[in-house]
């Protein structure tokens, strides 16, 4: 009978160091990540080859109805509306859909994707800076709800409703000092110097524009929950001069979003799951501003939240394949793994959770993650503890849902396929990855440079 | 046949747990790595480190060779073998 060998693991030896600091928190990996939602992710990379985006249909669910019954509980009438920019495959969006959610969008590129997955106009919350008088005529054609950025864009409005005949339903946005840094003051108007009552006051004095809401998104990534209080205050604050001077309610107040995900920044000494505010906590300080407004019961407005990352970072993985082992000057070790920083552009701020996909030994290394680019800044991660891997083998990079697949680009190589398990256990392909002829499709080569 | 010195006074506990008098220095081994660490510090020589770990564990040659390399490079990085 042949001899049963026994696993093999690359010999390793560390050195202790004591009295520093130690730079990468505790060993994170308790145990493999060999399936996500059940599937094998060896199975997967068999199929749908490496690396590979995996989302999760049960999660962003899941984080969705959670999110709702979280402010549900807190305020009596809530809207969410889907943050496209943070995930646009249309696949996500619809899952957000048939959730009932609206879409939130940030450009005319936007506004007719969703309009393509079937959103009403209705539907749809129109923000950003910039916003082409075409898309904004559309917009108020459709009944989109149009939040204003700027006087320039205000008057476009004006000028467009008054050709066209059509009232446009309108918010503004306002930005103003809560605490935080750094203090978005880029977009809409500030709160403090007066300029978002000016401009409210502009509107109401339209014949032509329909005032619906108020509107602010304070930041990204914010770990305090007490800013949105304070933002919440003030837009009540704004609420009620309206109520006062023109005696009009407002359909609704939308909140952004900007609530910090579960990954750990870059920098940031303490796993995200410690410094973070729970939603619980986001959603009581929201609550609690609101509740300054003058409004009865009944009258009170709708609250909308535009969150993104929240819903949708935990319900995506990236799987790639360690392609190279390298030592390096240092003595540091180093892998070269087949995801690189253009496919996976989080990794310029966050410490992504990394597990690999199989059984291995309990010795680690400080290790150094390059993607496969040949660029000085293809790294996925400086340092983290990871035991030895072999060539072939898989790592699952966690929490890759938001940003990776809006931000990613085709350089050096091509964009991989993205794949969603299903409820049921199922895998379906959602984006299938890159071709030569796609991406030269757009080419065109001038007839004297031809052979 | 290469063969390497390690000193003597090097103290290695069951777990893998190393440690260096002379400097005060400690390490940690994983099992392999503690393995080929005592066959080296008994005069085993590289042949017998290899016959032994491809006999014993599912690994090809080549694939050793790379790893028992760069295994051999910390351990002399660290001052704990020199080549013969």
């Amino acid at each position: 009978m042949e001899k049963v060998k026994k696993r093999y693991e690359r010999p390793i030896i560390t050195k202790h160091y004591s009295g520093l600091m130690n730079k990468y928190g505790s060993r994170n990996i308790s145990s493999p990540k060999s399936e996500i939602d059940g599937v094998l992710v060896k199975e997967l990379v068999e199929k749908y080859d490496s690396p590979l985006f995996v989302m999760s249909e049960k999660k962003i669910r899941e984080n969705q109805r959670n999110a709702y019954r979280i402010f549900k509980n807190r305020y009596p009438n809530v809207q969410f509306a889907w943050s496209y920019k943070t995930n646009y495959l249309d696949a996500v969006c619809s899952i957000f859909h048939q959730e009932n959610s609206w879409a939130e969008v940030v450009s005319e590129f936007e506004y007719n994707k969703a309009r393509k997955l079937g959103v009403k106009g209705s539907n749809i919350i129109f923000n950003g800076p910039y916003k082409s008088k075409p898309a904004l005529l559309k917009a108020i054609k459709e009944e989109a709800r149009i939040h204003i950025d700027h006087f320039d864009e205000l008057y476009d409005l004006i000028e467009l409703s008054e050709t066209n005949g059509q009232k446009a339903k309108v918010a503004i946005r306002v930005n103003m000092d809560v605490g935080v840094y750094p203090k978005w003051d880029r977009f809409g108007f500030n709160y403090e110097n007066g300029e978002a009552w000016q401009a409210i006051r502009r509107i109401l004095s339209s014949k032509n524009l329909h005032l619906i809401g108020l509107h602010t998104h304070i930041g990204t990534y914010i770990m305090s929950a007490e800013a949105y209080r304070v933002a919440a205050s003030k837009l009540a604050a704004l609420a009620k001069s309206i109520r006062q001077e023109y005696n009009i309610l407002l359909e609704y107040i939308d909140m952004g979003g900007g609530f910090a995900s579960h990954n750990t920044l870059i920098g940031q000494y303490l796993p995200a799951e410690e410094v973070i505010p729970s939603l619980e906590q986001f959603a009581d300080a929201i609550a609690s501003g609101l509740f300054e407004l003058p409004y009865k019961g009944e009258e009170l407005p709708m609250l909308i939240l535009e969150t993104g990352r929240i819903l949708v970072d935990d319900a995506g993985s990236l799987i790639t394949t360690v392609i190279a082992n390298k030592r390096l000057s240092d003595g540091r070790r180093a892998v070269i793994v087949d995801a690189g920083v253009n496919l996976l552009f989080t990794s310029f701020w966050y410490k992504h959770k990394i597990t690999p996909a199989q059984e291995n030994g309990f010795h680690t290394e400080d290790t150094t993650i390059y993607g496969p680019l040949c660029m000085n800044i293809d790294v996925i991660r400086e340092g983290i503890l990871l035991p030895p891997l072999k060539r072939g083998e898989q790592l699952v990079i966690d929490y890759t849902g938001a940003y990776n697949n809006s931000q990613w680009m085709q350089f050096i190589s091509m964009r991989p396929n993205v794949v969603m398990i299903m409820e049921d256990g199922s895998v379906e392909l959602i984006r299938k990855a890159e071709t030569l002829e796609y991406v030269s499709e757009r080419e065109i080569i001038p007839a004297k440079l031809k052979k | 046949m290469r063969k390497y010195i390690v000193p003597d006074t090097i103290a290695i506990s069951d777990s893998g747990f190393l440690f260096m008098p002379s400097t005060g220095e400690t390490f940690n081994l994983n099992k392999i790595g503690k393995e080929i660490f005592q066959m080296l510090q008994k005069g085993g020589t590289e042949e017998e480190v290899f016959k032994y770990i491809l006999d014993e564990y599912d690994i090809d040659k080549s694939s050793f060779e790379k790893d028992f390399s760069d295994f051999v490079a910390q351990l002399q990085k660290y001052t704990l073998i020199k080549e013969e």
